[in-house]
Formats: structure tokens, C-alpha cells, sequence
């Protein structure tokens, strides 16, 4: 079931440094990186069916071919490595035991829309995660992987490590473009059609830490290679976790296509202590919730997920055991995304505190019915209308779990 | 009253200029200095900063609290998060907040009268296969445990 590709290095001792790293295959993709033209790396990725492991899976190469070209302003590559959804802990496992696949993947994404700076955008308490990733950079950058070349090869390239400073916002990619800019992290409106993120009015692209380091296989070993794994739509391997009530929490690699409850059991070891699970949350905590009855027959892939009523997301997924009281879960939801919101849209911020202290209410016995349909209403207001799609994950959460757990909600309300 | 940037903090600061098409970009990573250098963020920190960026102390002030990371007003030298959300919540965070209340005798979003220690709760930290998760200045303590906890406690000065 495990598919090692981003991870083939991961328990290799000593992997994130440069040394080892190049031992085992670290920047070996460059050699055909550099016979190709740009254009043709950017059909290599399209061909790949690369899809964004960031959460939304949007195809990599159409989000690239938005890149005017040419350009008569510079472009930049933007790394997201805010990785801040709860639930989502993959990031990190490349960042500290392989940063050198996250520079690789950037030397051969940036060459694909003809960047020459590259950011990446991490977030504040990933200190550790920063240094570590900062000296792989500094290494690159002394033994002349970056730079003004790329190991001899005519193309300069610099990269830039940008540390945030807590908001979960700040992951959504307009928000995370504004706080690169030394502004409030403040999700931009959407344009009317497909654009490129624009940084100081330069087309740039955003792409999470993961989807760039998927993209050294696709040079190196084709496109072909990489459409071995997972399905025709949601191609390759991904990073899954599990956490929550688990035996085994953990990420691991699998290709997309795979059974969920396969993987909860065989990989996962099934739930924590031999319980009955109860729920799961798929993708990260914005991802609409499923009960264990519903989970038989999915599969890990975009398209699976959505015919049974939820998403991906980011692969990390949240179990719940029998134990668990979906009335907590949700207020503990409610706080989070409270505690979160940027405040620019009236409903998100006014709806989403409204939502919480309505479940703190109902919650200490002194509910009434009226106030659960108040939240269900709630629910109607932050779905389409505010500037980011993060007050309408609230809405999702109140559909998700009370019309799923119903009896619970109302056993607390008079 | 004047403050300024350390010697090692002013010449970073000019590297970094170099790397950014415009300045303003600069803002997170020097609020991120002047943290580091003082362990807070001051007024008259933020009017330096406003200079050098050319934006009003107000401009700079209205990003900086933006963000959660930065501290406006002292706070103790060791500083406990404890994330409480989902994945941590249920594994045992509750217990572990009770414990670090009670050995110090303070509740969360409080600090010690001698200020050695401050206690936050947190959004997740993205250590939710390792929970719970604590994390102290910049290190996570995962998988944690009171009794883990308390051995690290013990250590701090
Ligand atoms: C509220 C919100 C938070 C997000 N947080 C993250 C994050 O922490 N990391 C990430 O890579 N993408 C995050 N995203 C998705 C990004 O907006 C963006 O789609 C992604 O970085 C694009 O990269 P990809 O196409 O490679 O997945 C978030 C989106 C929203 C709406
Ligand atoms: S929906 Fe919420 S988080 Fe998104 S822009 Fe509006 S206020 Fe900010
Ligand atoms: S929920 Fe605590 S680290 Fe993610």
C-alpha cells in the first residue's frame, strides 16, 4: 500500500543534509531538467496530471500556464509551507527530513515560468522546521546549486525563506500574498477569471510545499512513470495522516485510489485501544465530516470523496472514536475558526463568533430548539457570501454534523 | 527613548532588503527581529521600524497585531502554548492544561509574578500526529505527557 516517492528518502539517516542527500538522488533531475525548454517542462507536469496537495487539487500546469509568457515584468514562484489546517501535518516530514526535495522541486518549477527569486512562506512556529530549511538553502547556495547558476547550468535563481507570524489565514494563497508583501494577511477578492497571484503586481504563482516536491520525479522519471500511481483523474502518490484517535498516528505515503478503510486498518492500525470508530474527518477540519457507516466505500482520491459528499483536502485525517461527543467537536471547530477569521467580511466575523457562543450556550444545558435553528440559519449566511472560501467551511461544519449527529444536537436543547 | 536595531540586526536587515522587490516586504521579518532582540515588541520599536519602511508607527502597529506571534507588553522567558484544538483535544491537551495550571499556580493567558513563565493556549501547531502537542519558546514538546513535562520544567532556570 506505501508508495515511496516524495518519502523514498525520509528514514535515510542524515538525508536533510546536502551530502547525503546527493547520494541518494537529491538534484539528479536537473540534468534533464536543463535539456528541456521550459515550455516542455510545463507539458511534462500537464502531462503528469499533477494535481495541488495543498488542499484544493487544482491541475499544477494550468496554474502555471496562467503565467503571461512571455512576461514583461519578473515572475516569482511562492512556496506554501503555512501549513496550519487542522489535521495537516505533512509539510513538515519534507521539510525536516528531505528539505533538499523542496529546493530541487523549486529549481525545476521556477525554470517552468521563468522565475528567478523563489519564497517560501512558513509559518512562525515552525521554527525548527526553518532552520533546518535555511541551512539546506545555505548549503545550496555555497555549493552553487543556486544562485547565479544552477550547478554550471546558465540560470540564476534565488530562493528566500519568509516566516510568518500565526494566522491560519495567512495559508490561503491572496491572504498569504499580502502578508509576503508586509501587510495584514487579508484574503484578496477572487477575479472574475482564472489569474495568477499577483506580488507587487508580478504574475506569480502559489503552490504548496508538497505539490513542488512531486514535480523532481515527474523531470527526472517522465510523466508516464508518474501516471502509474493512483487513478486516471488523481494521479501519483500523496502524503495522508492520521491522527485523533488512531493507533498508529502518523504520515505515510500512498498512491491515490487506495481503500480508507484499508488504510485506517492495515496502515493505521485501526482505532486507538481496539474501539468502535465513530467519525472522520478526511481532509484537514474544513472538510464536511463522515460517519463510519459511510467510509466502506471510499477511496482516497479527489473523485471518491466528492461522490460520497466531502473532499480530500489535505489528506490529513481526523478519527473519532465511539467515545466522542459530536457536540464538543463542533464547538471546538467553532472556536478555532473564531479564533482565526481575518475579520474583513461582516458574516464570517460576526457569524462565525455568533456561531461559537451559540454552541457554548447550548452546550452548558441553556439551549432552546430556536437556537439550533438559529445556527443552521447561521449556516446560510457564511456560505457565498464573503471575499475566502473559510467562512463557508463553517457552514460545512454545521451542516455536516448536525444533520449527521442530529440526535445529539438536540438531546441538549429544549 | 530612541531605539534602534543591534549591529547584527542592521546589517541583516540590509541583506534582506536585497532579496525583496520592495521594501514593505521587509516588515514581518524585522518585527521578527525586534522581537528576538528585546523578547517584545515596543512603541518606540515600531516607530523605528516605521521610519525605516517609510509607513506610519500606526500602519506598523496594525500589521503587527495582526498576527498572534507578536507580544506587545513583556512576557515571561519561557513561554508554554498549548494547542487545544481537535487532534490534540482528543488526545489528553485538557489533562496536560489542568497539570501546567496547577503546577504553576496560573491559568492560561497569564504569567508568573517573578515572569519565568507565561501560559497560552494555541491553534493547532501541525504536530497533530504526535499529540498532544506543547510547545515551549521555539521547541515542540510532542507526545507529551505530564510527567515528560514536569522532567522539563524541572531543567528550566
Ligand atoms: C483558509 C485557507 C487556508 C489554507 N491554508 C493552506 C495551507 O496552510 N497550506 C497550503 O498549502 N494551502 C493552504 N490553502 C490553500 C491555498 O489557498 C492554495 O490553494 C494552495 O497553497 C495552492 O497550492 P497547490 O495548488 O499546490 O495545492 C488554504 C486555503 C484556505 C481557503
Ligand atoms: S471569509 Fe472570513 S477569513 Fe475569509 S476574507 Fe472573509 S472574514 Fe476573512
Ligand atoms: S491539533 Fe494540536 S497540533 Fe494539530
Amino acid at each position: 500500500m506505501i508508495k515511496k516517492i516524495e518519502s523514498k528518502n525520509f528514514e535515510i539517516e542524515n538525508a536533510h543534509s546536502l551530502h547525503v542527500a546527493k547520494q541518494h538522488g537529491r538534484y539528479s533531475s536537473l540534468e534533464r531538467l536543463f535539456s528541456m525548454s521550459s515550455e516542455e517542462v510545463l507539458d511534462e507536469v500537464d502531462k503528469s496530471g499533477l494535481r495541488g496537495k495543498g488542499g484544493g487539487g487544482a491541475p499544477t500546469g494550468g496554474k502555471w500556464r496562467l503565467i503571461p509568457n512571455p512576461s514583461d515584468k519578473p515572475t516569482y514562484l511562492i512556496v506554501n509551507a503555512d501549513e496550519s489546517e487542522p489535521g495537516t501535518f505533512k509539510d513538515r516530514q519534507i521539510l525536516e527530513y528531505d528539505p533538499h526535495l523542496l529546493l530541487e522541486g523549486i529549481i525545476c518549477s521556477s525554470y517552468a515560468i521563468k522565475a528567478h527569486h523563489a519564497y517560501i512562506y512558513i509559518r512562525g512556529e515552525y521554527a525548527f522546521w526553518a532552520k533546518r530549511l535555511q541551512e539546506a538553502i545555505d548549503e545550496a547556495y555555497s555549493e552553487g546549486i543556486i544562485g547565479k547558476t544552477i550547478l554550471g547550468h546558465d540560470y540564476e535563481l534565488d530562493i528566500t525563506l519568509h516566516r510568518g507570524a500565526g494566522a491560519y489565514i495567512c495559508g490561503e494563497k491572496s491572504a498569504l500574498v499580502e502578508s509576503l508583501e508586509g501587510k495584514r494577511g487579508h484574503p484578496r477578492l477572487k477575479p472574475q477569471q482564472k489569474e495568477p497571484e499577483w506580488f507587487f503586481g508580478c504574475p506569480s504563482v502559489v503552490n504548496n510545499v508538497e505539490t513542488i516536491s512531486s514535480v523532481p520525479y515527474i523531470i527526472k522519471e517522465g510523466f508516464v512513470a508518474y501516471r502509474a500511481y493512483g487513478t486516471e483523474k488523481s494521479p501519483g502518490t500523496m502524503l495522508f495522516g492520521m491522527s485523533g484517535h488512531i493507533q498508529n498516528p502518523g504520515v505515510y505515503e500512498i498512491q491515490f485510489g487506495e481503500s480508507m478503510s484499508e488504510f485506517i486498518d492495515k496502515i493505521g492500525g485501526g482505532v486507538k485501544d481496539g474501539k468502535k470508530l465513530k467519525a472522520i474527518i478526511p481532509g484537514g477540519s474544513s472538510t464536511h465530516v463522515l460517519r463510519a457507516d459511510e467510509i466502506e466505500d471510499i477511496t482516497l482520491d479527489y473523485e471518491s470523496l466528492r461522490a460520497h459528499g466531502s473532499s480530500l483536502g489535505t489528506g490529513g485525517m481526523i478519527l473519532m472514536d465511539e467515545t466522542v461527543f459530536m457536540p464538543d467537536v463542533v464547538k471546538n471547530l467553532f472556536e478555532f475558526y473564531h479564533h482565526e477569521s481575518c475579520g474583513q467580511c461582516t458574516p464570517c466575523r460576526e457569524g462565525v463568533g455568533w456561531s461559537d457562543k451559540l454552541m457554548g450556550k447550548i452546550l452548558d444545558g441553556n439551549g432552546t430548539k430556536k437556537d439550533l435553528d438559529t445556527l443552521i440559519d447561521l449556516s446560510f449566511i457564511l456560505n457565498g457570501k464573503t471575499i475566502c472560501v473559510f467562512a463557508p467551511s463553517v457552514a460545512y461544519i454545521i451542516d455536516s454534523y448536525i444533520s449527521k449527529f442530529k440526535d445529539e444536537f438536540y438531546s441538549l436543547v429544549k | 527613548m530612541s531605539w534602534k536595531f543591534s549591529e547584527k540586526n542592521e546589517k541583516k536587515f540590509q541583506e534582506l532588503l536585497k532579496r525583496y522587490p520592495k521594501k514593505d516586504s521587509l516588515a514581518l521579518p524585522a518585527l521578527w527581529m525586534i522581537q528576538e532582540q528585546d523578547g517584545w515588541i515596543c512603541k518606540n520599536a515600531m516607530v523605528f521600524l516605521a521610519k525605516k519602511l517609510d509607513k506610519s508607527p500606526m500602519d506598523i502597529y496594525s500589521i503587527a497585531s495582526f498576527y498572534t506571534m507578536f507580544h506587545f507588553e513583556p512576557i515571561g522567558k519561557y513561554h508554554i502554548q498549548l494547542c487545544k484544538t481537535l487532534s490534540c483535544r482528543l488526545r489528553g491537551s485538557e489533562n496536560i492544561k489542568k497539570h501546567i495550571e496547577n503546577r504553576l499556580g496560573i491559568k492560561a493567558g497569564e504569567s508568573t509574578e517573578d515572569m519565568k513563565f507565561t501560559i497560552s493556549e494555541v491553534e493547532c501547531l501541525g504536530s497533530c500526529g504526535t499529540a498532544p502537542c506543547v510547545c515551549i519558546n521555539d521547541d515542540y514538546i510532542q507526545n507529551s505527557t505530564p510527567e515528560m513535562l514536569d522532567k522539563i520544567l524541572d531543567k528550566l532556570k
